[in-house]
């Protein structure tokens, strides 16, 4: 009979060890990075050479160097996040999938397993790194640069908060769009240099999957561009409102369906499951990652999980409302701000209740994310491609279409969006309640009963 | 025999009609341009100055590597590298909106497809089966053929020295430029896209019948 041998050490200890960590990773980071945004910018650099340092600004010749340090460090901050979000991000999914499937899942390192990740990181960054006889050494080596490359650019455009974004590019969604290619090159750098039938076929799967999702895709963002006349990430959650009625998702109903049709189009664009046909397990081995191991291995899987939260966040910024606080009018920051060099204290205030709201938002997309995963099965490649082109695209070009009808409607009858806001959104609630209702009917018909307890 | 003969004829008469152009434009166009034109005088380098450089580099480093390697696999990233280079000199001239095209255009379609292409042919695994090469006697004739014009080109135009400006949103005004001013090529540039989508429709289909 075999022994089962149970982790050393004190349960509370653990217990609380994962507990001051867990809680003071989100502070470290989004701390640093809501400090290091607002510091990284001209005026109060300039402030600081001036206050701090006792330089004149504008003839101290290394202004700009402490500009760049100050950059240089958000950078870091941010990428850093991106890391220990797709980290954290692998936990999560590894717990919730392990409830759905009835199994145990990642208990051993911390509490709950939360330690896994940097298990799994510590693994993977002491394994060898191992590249193929026959495979094309300067591209294989090259892939994943570009894949992270990808991945890292996204950020630059990404909003955290109502202030907290490392550039609100004025063509920001679009320049989003445009920096994921760089992943795909990678992708296809990867299948091919890796010399083998199992990586090519995965890398001509990824490149097919992701050209013909990104026209359903980019046609679906265009949606929530028409309704706020912009392509900055910002100005596309300005345009929204707090409330939920007011958010592009529900005052346009061909904004749902657009969101609906973005939504699947970016889990096939990050190769997530039930679009994973690129990297199939059980078809491809491991698709265009089989040759990897090691560190390299680490930064595709870092991606991939990484992608998860960008993704989410893009949704939460085109349709959600991003990150406004309800009751909290777009003056109100301005007001908070005050006359001094550095903000007010409420206006710190504000921006960590903006940046709350927009982790809370983009954690519940997450979390529809993780669930697709887990409940669907893997589409085969011409189901994948039917569903594209003779459903997305269409119906992608008719939400366009309509989009542009009801931005004419609502100019003409302002109220039509209000309405449509809380039709919608009342629609929306009844089918949650609807939906937790049925998924406790059934855990009660099979006998079992909801559990939340055993974590 | 006789081919040989023919092929000389036309290779000779090709190399004279070379010679004549290049000598034609060299002391007709460019000569008196070059007088023309004084050399600028030379500033302090300042950051910017830097910066176009290293972008100007890497556009043709990439373009080097594009025509250089031979392996088409290379190529293509030459090409990426070439693309990002130019993307990064649109920046620099303040055309945000062109600069994140150029990278979807061309880094996220043509790129991706090139690279797609690459992975369908047969044959993949030999290196010399892409990208022929003229041989140094074609390239040479091509060189001094292309040489003097590029070089007119370069020293005949009024090039506006441009100070690098604080970027302004350039997306709406660009709108309003293709759905006002410009509306026609604007239609027309649609419709040959159009023309050529269903052409490339009706292509795949004819392959999938012959199966």
């Amino acid at each position: 009979m075999a022994t089962v041998t149970l982790p050393k050490g004190n349960p509370r200890t653990k217990l609380l060890v994962t507990l001051v960590v867990a809680l003071a990773l989100p502070v470290i980071l989004f701390g640093a990075v809501l400090v290091l945004a607002t510091i990284a910018k001209p005026e109060p650099v300039a402030v600081f050479v001036r206050e701090v340092l006792h330089h004149d600004p504008a003839t101290w010749p290394f202004t700009g160097l402490v500009y760049g340090v100050a950059a240089g460090l958000l950078t870091f901050m941010i990428l850093n996040f991106g890391a220990v979000v797709a980290a954290v991000t692998i936990w999560w999914e590894m717990r919730v999938s392990s409830r759905m499937q009835s199994r145990i899942g990642y208990n051993r390192v911390g509490a709950g397993g939360f330690f896994q990740w940097i298990a799994d990181a510590v693994k993977l960054l002491l394994k060898e790194d191992l590249i193929p006889a026959d495979a094309d050494q300067l591209l294989f080596r090259a892939a994943p640069y570009f894949v992270f490359a990808g991945f890292g650019l996204i950020f630059v455009a990404l909003p955290f908060g109502e202030s907290v974004i490392a550039a609100d590019l004025n063509v920001g969604i679009f320049y989003v769009t445009a920096v994921t290619a760089l992943v795909v090159v990678g992708i296809l750098l990867a299948g091919w240099s890796s010399n083998s039938k199992w990586a090519l076929f995965g890398g001509m799967r990824s490149a097919a999957q992701v050209i013909s999702y990104e026209i359903p895709a980019g046609l679906a963002v265009m949606v929530p561009i028409l309704m706020a006349g912009t392509l900055s990430m910002q100005g596309i959650i300005r345009a929204q409102g707090a409330w939920p009625w007011q958010w592009f998702v529900f005052t346009n109903p061909a904004a749902l369906v657009a969101f609906v049709i973005f939504f699947i189009a970016q889990l096939a664009e990050s190769n997530r499951p039930p679009f994973d046909l690129p990297e199939a397990e059980s078809e491809l081995v491991a698709g265009y990652l089989a040759e990897y191991t090691a560190f390299r291995y680490a930064i595709f899987f870092l991606v991939e999980f990484g992608n998860v939260w960008i993704m989410s966040a893009i949704a939460v910024t085109l349709f959600f409302g991003g990150w406004q606080v309800p009751g909290v009018a777009a003056e109100a920051y301005e007001a908070a701000r005050g006359a001094g060099a550095l903000p007010a204290p409420a206006w710190w205030g504000l921006q960590v209740a903006s940046m709350a709201v927009f982790f809370v938002k983009t954690f519940l997309v997450m979390n529809l994310v993780i669930w697709i995963r887990w409940t669907f099965p893997r589409i085969r490649v011409d189901q994948m491609m039917n569903l594209c082109w003779k459903y997305l695209v269409p119906g992608a070009f008719a939400t366009f279409v309509a989009t542009l009808l009801w931005q004419i409607l609502v100019a003409r009858v302002p109220v039509a969006s209000t309405v449509s806001g809380v039709v919608l959104f009342v629609g929306a609630l009844v089918a949650l309640v609807q939906m937790l209702r049925l998924a406790k009917q059934n855990v009660e018909a099979g006998g079992d009963q909801v559990d939340l307890s055993n974590w | 025999m006789r081919s040989n003969a023919g092929k000389l004829v036309a290779w000779g008469v090709a190399v004279a009609l070379v010679a004549a152009f290049a000598a034609y434009m060299t002391t007709q166009v460019i000569r008196p341009a070059a007088e023309a034109s004084p050399l600028p005088t030379p500033g302090a380098l300042t950051l910017p100055d830097i910066v176009f450089y290293v972008l100007a580099a890497l556009t043709v480093a990439g373009a080097a590597g594009v025509a250089l390697s031979r392996n088409i696999l290379y190529s293509a990233l030459g090409l990426l590298t070439a693309l990002l280079g130019a993307g990064g000199l649109y920046v620099f001239l303040s055309a945000d909106f062109v600069a994140i095209t150029q990278l979807l255009i061309y880094i996220g379609g043509v790129l991706v497809l090139v690279l797609f292409a690459v992975m369908l042919t047969s044959r993949i695994t030999d290196v010399k089966v892409s990208n022929a090469s003229f041989g140094p006697f074609g390239g040479v004739l091509l060189f001094v053929a292309v040489a003097p014009v590029l070089l007119a080109v370069a020293l005949l135009t009024p090039w506006a020295a441009r100070e690098p400006g604080p970027l302004a949103p350039t997306t709406a005004a660009i709108g309003n430029a293709f759905l006002t001013r410009w509306l026609l090529p604007f239609e027309v540039a649609s419709m040959v896209l159009l023309a050529t989508l269903i052409g490339a429709v009706v292509i795949a289909r004819k392959e999938l019948k012959a199966d």
